[in-house]
């Protein structure tokens, strides 16, 4: 038995989630994506008790986590920040609002901010061209976003009680 | 629609217009009918998209047909104090003809929909996608009905052969004959497949169809059921699209209380289930082989066809994966026959295509017109021109895997064979316009960027030969290519094509090919004149101080970020182009317009 660093509530979690599967592999990648949701990312740990009750090797899960760029084993931040470099925001200017984000935020595509509260990552295309160049937070969609509209962004992500 | 109700209020409720306030415009609607006891008289329905994103939110009213648009939550109670209470139309809320300056009220009239055919999206933006009643009152599960009552499995693959439909997925296979291969090998089980991994940057039909009309993909999967024997349907379909599948969940547990899923649908002893799949972003997985290692819980990679999915598929078992503007069409053929279907369009390719318009193109939106309807129409009336004047220079169709279409390309009537023979693809119906301003080099770049990150690296020419193409490209755009650099792209381009497993590398080197096809031209000032034409590739840009203007006020240096421009106080500046990274800020900051691009 590999010794865990999780709690022991984390690895019942988990357990839960298999077992809604069936603990089938087959099913591995909805597992995951539920997995996600509950802890935010897919830490070793987390792969490591997947694997045992799909009863599939910890390569596997980790396979398939490092293939799919919808799963990360980093830690998001608390609202995660995702400007979409699809074709139609990409001519529309929305590598000039990525720089934007990447030069106030003073990280790169794929890390959090120091207190965790943003992460910045690009994905290709929500399927809202119309409002194009679109940026999300969370599950927000702010579209026709300008250069200047960037701080306002942030800006109304400002906490006035620290979590 | 409910006839007890005098007046409808139709809200898109898309994920675009979603973004742009309409669900609060839709309750503000409702508060205000409340507030003036219209509740029972007019009914307020949010429905898929109208296709007309770039001016949404939109309210569509019937029976009167009136097109509200680019509405404000704010706008509801004028919308219910003038047009529903007094039917008056409320002018500064209608579209107006960019061209003409003209006001048009009647959507039928407005150049985006005048050539417009809809099979596909026949029920997007009419009907309210939560609400099966509303399909079924628009002729919705009378295609299954037939076929299972009237109809014999291979009458049904007979129709659709004959009404010569091809996958709208990208490949452009005719479906009936896809649906034959599939029903004739044997097995105990086997499965239905829909593909809703919607990849293709700057292409959102699949996730309209969903959003707007699901259930019309739920009834042709048991149509192809039905015909190909298969008990159970899967619904492979992107996590980026939460709307889409909140909206497609509610439809599959909809049909399931109405008994046109589950056991003995309509009677017979016909079988059916349909269950949803995560895709987890991978570009790779709209191919089909890796589609199905996707849904088997394993890492997206493509497989060497044959065995193709019909014969070895999901789990070993029989496969047919269709996309889900395909299947959205084949209610439409069952119930108004192959002979119609076939009517439509070209000679190779039947039917209408939706195509996802976006770009610097005015009326950024999805469009439906029949196979054969010239670039020149779509971009230009329906698309309703270039973005602020500017002229045009390319169309990319096909996203990554497809190419740039030039002027002399407008008259082309797109169909899935004359878009080949141009050097581009139909793909799954993208359209990506361009201006004078993007540089081709530039957008080469863009794509091979895309594919090398998505490239799934289990074949070398893909993994290996795609990023090689994108180091090229980068050392041209950055203004240090050289004369071999481009025999070498394109022979490379040609190597990639021609060696790599599946359709993803076979076609990645597309955009390259095309663009020095097509632009040369840019390719050659690129490297031999050593600037870009387009002036979007920032390495090229020097920055030069005009002496006769320049006070010496010294703001420029200040602002520099690397201290590129040196002078003293009231003396004339000068930038070092070896420091200089091309930024700009000089430029914006000087007030003497004093400061100039070569």
């Amino acid at each position: 038995m590999i010794p865990m660093k999780i709690s022991e509530t984390s690895v019942a979690k988990i357990e839960e989630i298999c077992r809604e599967f069936d603990n089938d592999k087959g099913e591995l990648i909805n597992v995951l994506h539920k997995a996600q949701n509950a802890f935010g990312y897919l830490p070793e740990e987390v792969q490591k008790v997947v694997a045992q009750n799909l009863n599939t090797s910890l390569a596997q899960v980790y396979g398939v986590v490092s293939f799919y760029s919808f799963f990360t084993m980093v830690p998001k931040g608390r609202y995660p920040i995702n400007i979409c470099m699809g074709t139609a925001c990409y001519v529309r200017g929305a590598e000039r609002v990525l720089n934007e984000f990447k030069g106030l935020l003073k990280i790169k595509v794929g890390e959090t901010t120091k207190d965790d509260k943003f992460s910045l990552s690009s994905l290709r295309c929500v399927g809202a061209c119309g409002l194009a160049p679109v940026v999300l937070v969370g599950e927000k969609v702010y579209g026709r976003v300008t250069l200047d509209n960037v701080q306002e962004i942030l800006d109304e992500y400002k906490e006035t009680v620290p979590v | 629609m409910d006839t007890k109700y005098r007046m409808h209020l139709l809200v898109c409720g898309g994920t675009g217009c979603i973004a742009s306030k309409s669900s609060q415009l839709i309750q503000l609607l409702k508060e205000e009918l409340e507030a003036n006891g219209l509740e029972k008289e007019v009914q307020v329905i949010s429905t898929g998209c109208f296709g007309f994103c770039e001016k949404g939110p939109i309210v569509k009213v019937l029976p009167d047909n009136t097109f509200y648009t680019q509405l404000k939550p704010e706008d509801a109670k004028e919308i219910v104090a003038e047009h529903v209470i007094k039917g008056r139309y409320i002018e500064r809320l209608l579209y107006v003809n960019p061209e003409t300056q003209e006001i048009i009220r009647d959507a039928k009239n407005m150049g985006f929909y005048r050539k417009q055919m809809r099979i596909a999206l026949r029920n997007c933006g009419f009907i309210n996608p939560e609400n099966i009643d509303e399909y079924i009152a628009r002729n919705g599960y009378s295609a299954i009905a037939k076929c299972l009552t009237e109809m014999t499995p291979s009458e049904v693959i007979d129709e659709v052969k004959k009404s010569g439909m091809r996958g709208r997925g990208g490949g452009g296979f005719p479906t009936g004959l896809k649906w034959e291969i599939t029903s004739k090998s044997i097995s105990d089980q086997k499965y239905v497949v829909c593909n809703a991994d919607e990849g293709d940057p700057g292409a959102f039909m699949d996730r309209s169809v969903l959003e707007g009309d699901p259930h019309s993909v739920i009834e042709a999967m048991a149509i192809c059921g039905y015909c190909i024997g298969a008990n159970k349907g899967i619904v492979y379909i992107r996590a980026e699209y939460p709307l889409a599948i909140k909206r497609l969940k509610i439809a599959l547990q909809q049909a399931k209380e109405y008994g046109l899923l589950g056991e003995n649908i309509f009677g017979t002893d016909f079988e059916f289930t349909i269950d949803i799949k995560y895709g987890a972003g991978a570009f790779v997985c709209g191919e089909e082989t890796a589609l199905i290692h996707s849904m088997e819980g394993l890492r997206g990679e493509p497989t060497i066809k044959p065995p193709f999915p019909s014969v070895s598929g999901y789990l070993t078992q029989p496969t047919n994966v269709n996309n889900v503007e395909t299947f959205a069409s084949i209610p439409v053929i069952i119930l108004k026959g192959s002979e119609w279907f076939a009517s439509i369009g070209t000679e190779y390719s039947k039917g209408t295509k939706v195509f996802a318009l976006a770009g610097k193109i005015n009326n950024v939106g999805l469009i439906e017109v029949p196979m054969g309807t010239t670039l020149r129409e779509v971009i230009f009336e329906i698309g309703g021109g270039i973005k602020d004047g500017k002229k045009f220079k390319a169309v990319q169709t096909g996203g990554p895997s497809g190419g740039c279409l030039t002027e002399k390309h407008l008259d082309l009537p797109i169909d899935f064979d004359s878009l080949t023979a141009a050097g581009s693809m139909m793909g799954s119906g993208g359209m990506i316009v361009m201006d004078e301003d993007d540089c081709m080099v530039a957008m080469a770049k863009f794509y091979l960027e895309f594919t090398v990150e998505e490239s799934c690296g289990k074949c070398a020419p893909c993994r290996i030969g795609n990023k090689r193409l994108h180091e090229m490209l980068t050392k041209l755009c950055e203004a240090n290519g050289v004369e071999e650099d481009l025999d070498l792209l394109r022979n490379l381009s040609v190597v990639v094509k021609d060696t790599s497993l599946c359709g993803l590398g076979q076609t990645s080197p597309n955009p390259i090919l095309s663009t020095m096809e097509n632009f040369y031209e840019e390719y050659h000032a690129h490297v031999f004149d050593h600037k870009c034409p387009s002036g979007q590739c920032q390495s090229f840009r020097r920055y030069y101080i005009d002496a006769e203007h320049c006070i010496g006020c010294m703001v420029c240096a200040r602002n520099c970020p690397t201290n590129a421009i040196t002078g003293v106080k009231k003396q004339v500046h000068i930038i070092n182009q070896l420091i200089c990274i091309k930024c700009g800020v000089c430029m914006e900051k000087c007030k003497f317009d004093s400061i100039y691009l070569n």
